[in-house]
């Protein structure tokens, strides 16, 4: 209480604007926490701090740095500088005395300042940050008409001490879009904002609000903050940056958890420890998704247990920028450089994190996927029990084609059964020199020596003789340990790539009609590999590894000659290796589209039908119905496709956290943070500043205690951070500037007292998120004209008093929501699987390697709203990244806002921009009014909520004029620009002048600003 | 009508020079007149709105602007410019245990791997006697340009957290590229073009986006990509079927919407954005112009070889016409120094060679040993050189060791190596002509003069009048800068 009444009077004095800003000035100079503590973490601490007393001298404890040291000596003299053997020291020039006795001294600014502390006796006080709550009264102000609730008097009360008043209310369609934007982040229709205008009702203002904090769209919105800080992503970041098919489930459960207001204290302990509570929900464990956020580095030749470490790193530091407002991160290697956070405690957070591992969990179903998939399931059984049907009676008919069809195989063979001749090679050569074809003994050939990276043809020479006319050519392609991957190929993993195959026989060239192959890859198809064309060919990739075969068929068939000289030339031009590791080449007589029946049935066959016994009757039955017989055959295949069509049941793994229990990992304090140098071992605890954690089981700890912790009653750090959080989104800034650092080096409050009795107020209302923003949005502060005051220019330039809103840039998904949502695109699904948007094909090619496709969204999941967007971390969305998105790679407390040329082009020229302005057009001519000149108004009604001046009008009017003169005369140029999206039953060059004018009014500041 | 006065004026009086030269070269003639006719209109003194003002280092420098050709994938410095004839003997055998106990590798199994000699010819080149390998002729014929570092040390040998570090001082996310900081700290002589820009030839590197990232600094400042296909910048031309004077008429209408409501709100950033959408205009004349090679002298296209076929034996370098692309950007590099801009990053992927090495490896030299070659020359013909620092390098090095992934005997390749690497500089105020530090005479540790990455920066920034200890940005609470924690100015390299 002290501190924070020392505190709060040095508030009331003085502040002075230098050129960086605003510069804390108290009367005596000299601040413990601002100025002493830091000198003392930087310089003493680490010899003479909680971790270790060389001499018996601690400095961080007033009684400590006060006592008698063992010398006789005190270090810290109150009121006696000179008597201080710490003084004496930091200025001493003997190297046996001087402190610090390595590294820098103290400047001659930092001893005077220390001399002066000294001099006031040395008082030890604690930051404001980790200070109890204030119960600070309610001001008393002058104007007690103004103002809805306490927030404001708090405001009130300083801008009267300032002899500033504050700003009126906005007008009524700018306070209607102002809340449009910040709950739900759409904009009102013109209709809305009318309604609001004209309703007279006290609560006017309090309806709209309620009906926005009941709107599924909220969750969205005040998720997407909270994905911020989660840094959600929906792939692995790093080189290999794999997808996390799974990742949306989280978000959709951060979006149900704010639309339902989950208190934040219960939001947390699911988030940090969900699989910890008591019969823990499928949802909790869920939500314990919140740390596996964190990178996943599957780059070849890393060492896993270096990158578990980094992701436990990023929890405790996560924990911190989230939940403490404070950078741990710096005592991941040495203690806080300026905050009172040693390495020590540092690593008794990382203890609670190090026994979380990284598991997945199998989601149950939600219930109408349940009921999808039985709908599906009794379908499909339908379906199936209706072709087994059909098949019963074909397997009848099939039985009396048996005996037919016996007959006909009994006879001597038949003409057209293909059969595959060896031939005798007579040379191989390949065009390159140093590659060589050896033979095997199964007659195929090894290609080995030279690897070239160049084309290469292998030129056959065989000596066959062949019984019958030959028909074709099949081309073994062999795998073999030998080669890479096993080949069959030569390439690094065994694929290649046959070019063209080309034959003679005795010297005439064979044409080539058709081929097949047991597998062909996507995009390198055998019919290729006889089409003339070099630059296509037969591969097979992704099946490398395993033997293949293709049979190219000759346009007309060879007659039988005895001996027939056979040359074959393979030509491989791809490159890069893709050349055939081991081959073998075959003569094809008959059809090789008719099949004879495998050795054992012929075996059967041969059998006299009462000879054969009950297993080879029905081994021959199977056999006929299954690959002879067309309409078994045909009926067994679609069985086959149906089964595999089966609807698979749902549930899918998510990735969560989960308790390690066998061999739980001892935490050491790492050596400057690296995993391979562990020093001596540490237990939990949290941070010594607040209070201490309370272990629900003796001996034990984990997360659970960890979140128990931070949202413990005691602390008084945490509901300061979150209650800033929420300010910051309402207000632009946060009541504590520096969001992110509520430590000695962050600002101070502007308005502590209001700080603090929001904190408390969160805390009394149960933690509710939509209370706590009800209370702000109701205030006259938040409702406040957002126009800039140049009578405050010099007092307050950047609105630290208050004494008007700030004007803020939506967020990148936001621009997005609005353009779409404006021309009627929008799809307002909430949640599901992440959706691709239109994006440049060769953006997502940028990645590791061009491992990634970009297959964009078609129907409804193209006009998605943007937090849905696939978000992957090496190459995000360009969309979102021009407008200041995070990258997600580590938590985001507060968005950057910057305002380039480059999202002057994205809204004026992307696809999605550009879709939204023909759009628009289109649903402005669908409005009926009378002139041009009202269809302008309502459209940049429509468009910026408030009425628009006559000027902004006849400027729009002016554009439209031009544009309708320009497309009067250029049809093509006016279908170009209504490609998607065009007026029905008007002249296309009318929607093509109404796009121009679309476009710009969506290019409007106001559009993508919250006034 | 009354102008947004906080930033036309700034914009003009920062950019008269460039953009007086645009226009003299035939461009921009809406953008300047819809800007000078209104220059008389400027009166009010405002604060500056526009992040990229050029602005002054902290002491006065000769380099302005970089090009950082970044050989994504780790060359192998073994086989290019730093010849270990011991190597060559010991090939084959193996390394002392005690050399490779507390090592760890990507790929390599230390119990069996072997010294990996070189096939390659060096050569000493120029007056004061630089090595190259037979890969680079034309590189080595800048060698009294050029300062060869041999002393490169890293702290990352896997790929992503590799080149974070070399492009952001430290492997880690969320932090800015040096680009990112050189325009944080100098802002762009350029009105028409991004400060930072991020040109790519072959296939994508490990780090993707994240290489040209502004981390917690505004995307201001982080790299803008141009592109081989389609527009050079993203969503540059206007929609299909919207003519150059309905985009003025527009963009007409839009500033004068928007500056009524500056009028009345008085908000700076609305001030910002109709700024922002005048450059826009700027750049979808300038950028057109600026990719435009027409204007070249075939001795120039000749000399880049943007013509040239590419060589055989692609690998994993090789994605479409590579050299031909890596020529083109090596040529666009130059023009857009011209025009000012600050910071060009080509990058090029992949050096990875942990097969293949000397296929691979000839390929990519061949790609790049011409134009940047030419480059260099191309700068100093037209006096940009002392101006204009040209950096090549990559995130580490490569092995003495061969790659025996799996232990395969037969090893082509070499695997990442932190502890040793080379790099080439010229041009920006550094001495050329010298070769910095030593390996051991395996090329494994350092023997002389080590550089951290750190230091390179520093050393950088100091070469653009920057302390790399003062340029700093205050994020949650710590003072952060592009060196890190570390980071010595290396004065031997300055002129």
């Amino acid at each position: 209480m002290n501190a924070f009444r020392r505190y709060h009077f040095l508030f009331l004095l003085l502040w002075l604007v230098t050129g960086s800003g605003w510069v804390f000035a108290a009367p005596d100079g000299v601040s413990f926490s601002r100025d002493i503590q830091p000198l003392l973490a930087q310089k003493c601490l680490e010899c003479h701090g909680p971790d270790k007393q060389k001499g018996g001298l601690r400095l961080d404890v007033r009684e400590e740095a006060t006592k008698a040291l063992e010398s006789g000596e005190h270090a810290i003299s109150p009121h006696q500088p000179d008597a201080s053997e710490l003084l004496r020291r930091v200025l001493s020039d003997d190297p046996d005395l001087k402190m610090p006795p390595k590294g820098d001294r103290l400047t001659s600014a930092d001893a005077g300042t220390l001399r002066a502390w000294i001099q006031e006796g040395a008082p030890y006080s604690q930051h404001w940050a980790y200070a109890p709550l204030s119960r600070a009264p309610i001001p008393v102000v002058k104007d007690s008409a103004w103002g809805h609730n306490p927030i404001d008097r708090f405001v009130l009360a300083r801008l009267e001490q300032e002899g500033i008043v504050p700003s009126p209310e906005a007008d009524r369609p700018i306070l209607i879009k102002r809340l449009y934007y910040d709950l739900i982040g759409l904009p009102p229709t013109p209709d809305q904002v009318a309604a609001f205008v004209a309703d007279t009702a006290p609560d006017a203002y309090e309806k709209v609000i309620d009906e926005l904090l009941r709107s599924r769209h909220f969750g969205e919105r005040w998720g997407r903050h909270w994905l911020d800080m989660a840094r959600y992503a929906d792939s692995d970041g790093y080189e290999k940056d794999r997808p996390r098919p799974d990742a949306w489930h989280y978000r959709d459960w951060v979006i149900e958890a704010v639309n339902a207001d989950m208190p934040f204290d219960q939001f947390t302990r699911e988030q940090l420890a969900g699989d910890l509570l008591p019969g823990a929900a499928p949802g909790q464990r869920l939500a314990t998704a919140f740390h596996r956020q964190t990178l996943t580095n599957t780059e070849g030749g890393t060492d896993q247990e270096q990158f578990r470490n980094e992701a436990v790193f990023d929890r405790v530091e996560t924990t911190g920028a989230v939940w403490l407002g404070l950078t741990v991160g710096c005592a991941r290697c040495h203690s806080h450089k300026y905050d009172a956070i040693t390495q020590r405690e540092y690593y008794q957070l990382f203890d609670f994190y190090n026994n979380g591992d990284e598991t997945t969990y199998r989601l149950p179903p939600a219930p109408e996927a349940l009921a999808a998939y039985e709908k599906a399931k009794t379908v499909h059984e339908e379906k199936a029990a209706a072709l087994k049907r059909k098949m019963e009676a074909a397997t009848l008919e099939a039985e009396a084609a048996q005996s037919a069809w016996e007959n006909l195989q009994r006879q001597a063979e038949p003409q057209s059964t293909a059969a595959w001749h060896d031939l005798r090679l007579v040379s191989a050569t390949a065009s390159v020199s140093g590659v060589t074809l050896t033979p095997e003994k199964d007659g195929s050939l090894l290609a080995g020596g030279e690897n070239p990276e160049g084309p290469v043809d292998y030129v056959l020479e065989f000596e066959a003789e062949v019984p019958k006319p030959l028909t074709g050519l099949r081309i073994e392609a062999i795998t073999d340990p030998r080669l890479p991957g096993g080949g069959p190929g030569r390439m690094e993993g065994g694929n290649f790539v046959l070019s063209e195959l080309s034959a003679t026989l005795a010297g005439k060239p064979v044409a080539v009609a058709s081929a097949t192959a047991d597998f062909s890859q996507k995009g390198w198809d055998v019919g290729t590999a006889f089409d003339g064309d070099l630059k296509t060919g037969w591969g097979i990739s992704p099946q490398r590894g395993k033997s293949h075969h293709a049979d190219f068929r000759f346009t007309n068939p060879v007659p039988a000659i005895s001996p027939t000289r056979i040359s074959v030339t393979l030509r491989q031009h791809y490159g890069q290796q893709h050349t055939l590791g081991r081959l073998r080449v075959q003569g094809i007589t008959g059809d090789p589209s008719v099949l004879p029946p495998p050795a054992e049935m012929l075996v059967i066959l041969a059998l006299p039908p009462e000879a054969r016994n009950p297993g080879q009757q029905k081994q021959l039955r199977e056999y006929f119905q299954k690959k002879v017989h067309p309409p078994t055959v045909a009926l067994a295949d679609q069985l086959d496709q149906l089964a595999k069509a089966a609807p698979k049941p749902p549930g899918e793994e998510v990735r969560v956290l989960v308790q390690r229990t066998a061999e739980p990992r001892l935490t050491r304090i790492l050596d400057r943070g690296d995993f391979l140098t562990p020093k001596e071992e540490v237990h939990p605890g949290g941070l010594s500043t607040l209070a201490p954690v309370k272990f629900r089981q003796d001996g034990r700890a984990d997360r659970l205690d960890l979140a128990n912790w931070l949202m413990d009653e005691r602390n008084p750090l945490t509901p300061r951070v979150l209650v800033n959080q929420i300010w910051a989104h309402l207000f632009g800034e946060g009541m504590v500037r520096t969001i992110n650092d509520f430590g000695v080096r962050g600002d101070p409050p502007t308005h502590p007292e209001l700080l603090d009795w929001l904190a408390a107020e969160y805390r009394r209302q149960g933690w509710s998120r939509k209370a706590l923003l009800r209370l702000i949005l109701q205030s006259a502060t938040y409702r406040q004209s957002s126009r800039h005051r140049p009578e405050l220019d010099e007092t307050d330039p950047t609105n630290r008093f208050l004494a008007r809103q700030n004007r803020l840039r939506v967020q990148a998904e936001i621009v997005r929501d609005i353009g779409l949502s404006l021309s009627g695109l929008l799809s307002d699904k909430v949640g599901g699987p992440s959706v691709f948007p239109p994006m440049p094909a060769e953006v997502a090619a940028l990645s590791y390697a061009g491992n990634f496709k970009w297959d964009n969204s078609t129907g409804a999941d193209r006009y998605r709203r943007g937090l849905y967007t696939f978000f992957k971390r090496t190459s995000p969305h360009p969309n979102l990244m021009t407008f200041d998105c995070p990258d997600s790679n580590t938590t985001t407390i507060s968005r950057q806002t910057s305002n380039t040329p480059l999202q002057a082009l994205t809204l004026l020229n992307n696809e999605t921009f550009a879709e939204a302005s023909q759009a628009l057009a289109v649903r402005a001519l669908g409005w009926e009014v009378g002139d041009d000149a009202s269809r302008i108004t309502l459209l940049l009604r429509h468009c910026v909520a408030r009425e628009p001046a006559t000027a902004e009008t006849s400027l729009f009017l002016d554009l439209l004029r031009r544009s309708k003169a320009y497309y009067d005369g250029h049809a093509e140029e006016a279908s170009a620009l209504t490609a998607r999206h065009r007026a029905p039953n008007r002249p296309v060059s009318e929607s093509a002048a109404w796009t121009a004018v679309a476009r710009i009014a969506l290019n409007l500041d106001e559009v993508i600003t919250r006034d | 009508m009354k102008l947004p006065a906080d930033f036309l004026r700034q914009d003009l009086h920062a950019t008269r020079r460039s953009f007086l030269n645009t226009a003299a070269s035939g461009l921009g003639g809406l953008a300047l007149g819809s800007l000078l006719s209104q220059e008389g209109l400027l009166a009010a003194p405002a604060a500056g709105t526009d992040p990229l003002l050029p602005r002054q280092p902290h002491f006065p420098a000769k380099a302005k602007n970089c090009i950082f050709i970044f050989m994504a994938g780790a060359p192998s410095h073994l086989d290019l410019f730093d010849p270990k004839p011991k190597l060559n003997e010991l090939h084959g055998q193996s390394l002392p245990e005690s050399m490779t106990k507390n090592v760890r590798f990507a790929f390599i199994k230390k119990e069996t791997a072997k010294l990996l000699g070189t096939k390659r010819v060096f050569k000493k080149y120029g007056q004061c006697g630089m090595d190259f390998s037979d890969l680079l002729p034309h590189l080595a014929t800048r060698a009294d340009d050029l300062l060869m570092v041999r002393s490169l040390h890293s702290d990352q040998f896997n790929h992503h957290p590799g080149q974070l570090l070399m492009q952001c001082g430290r492997g880690s996310f969320g932090l800015p590229t040096m680009g990112s900081w050189l325009t944080y700290g100098l802002g762009s002589e350029s009105r028409n073009l991004p400060g930072y820009v991020v040109l790519n030839s072959g296939r994508g590197s490990s780090g993707g986006t994240t290489l040209w990232q502004s981390g917690f600094l505004p995307s201001t400042y982080a790299g803008v990509l141009f592109r081989e296909q389609g527009d050079p910048v993203l969503n540059l031309a206007n929609p299909a079927g919207l003519p150059p004077e309905l985009q003025r008429a527009g963009l007409d209408t839009l500033r004068q919407v928007n500056q009524a409501r500056y009028d009345l709100m008085r908000d700076p950033e609305i001030a910002s954005r109709i700024a922002s959408y005048e450059l826009a205009y700027r750049m979808q004349m300038a950028a057109p112009e600026l990719i435009d090679l027409s204007g070249e002298s075939k001795a120039t296209l000749e000399a880049y070889g943007v013509n040239r076929a590419d060589p055989p034996n692609g690998g994993r370098g090789k994605q479409g016409e590579t050299a031909q692309s890596f020529s083109r950007n090596c040529l666009l590099a130059r023009r857009m120094v011209e025009r000012g801009v600050r910071f060009v990053n080509i990058i090029y992927a992949s050096w990875d060679h942990h097969s293949n090495l000397d296929k691979e490896l000839t390929y990519n030299a061949t790609v790049v040993d011409q134009p940047i070659a030419a480059l260099i020359k191309d700068l100093k013909e037209r006096g940009l050189h002392d101006e204009t620092m040209v950096v090549w390098g990559s995130e580490f090095g490569r092995t003495p060791l061969g790659e025996n992934r799996g232990g395969n005997e037969n090893a082509t390749g070499r695997d990442h190596h932190p502890f040793s690497f080379t790099m080439l500089m010229s041009g920006g105020g550094l001495k050329g002509g010298q070769v910095y530090g030593q390996t051991d005479e395996i090329g494994w540790g350092i023997e002389d003069k080590p550089v951290h990455i750190n230091d390179l920066h520093a050393t950088m920034l100091r070469c653009f009048g920057l302390d790399h200890l003062r340029l700093t940005h205050r994020f949650q609470g710590r003072d952060f800068r592009l060196t890190d924690v570390g980071g010595k100015v290396v004065e031997d390299w300055l002129a």
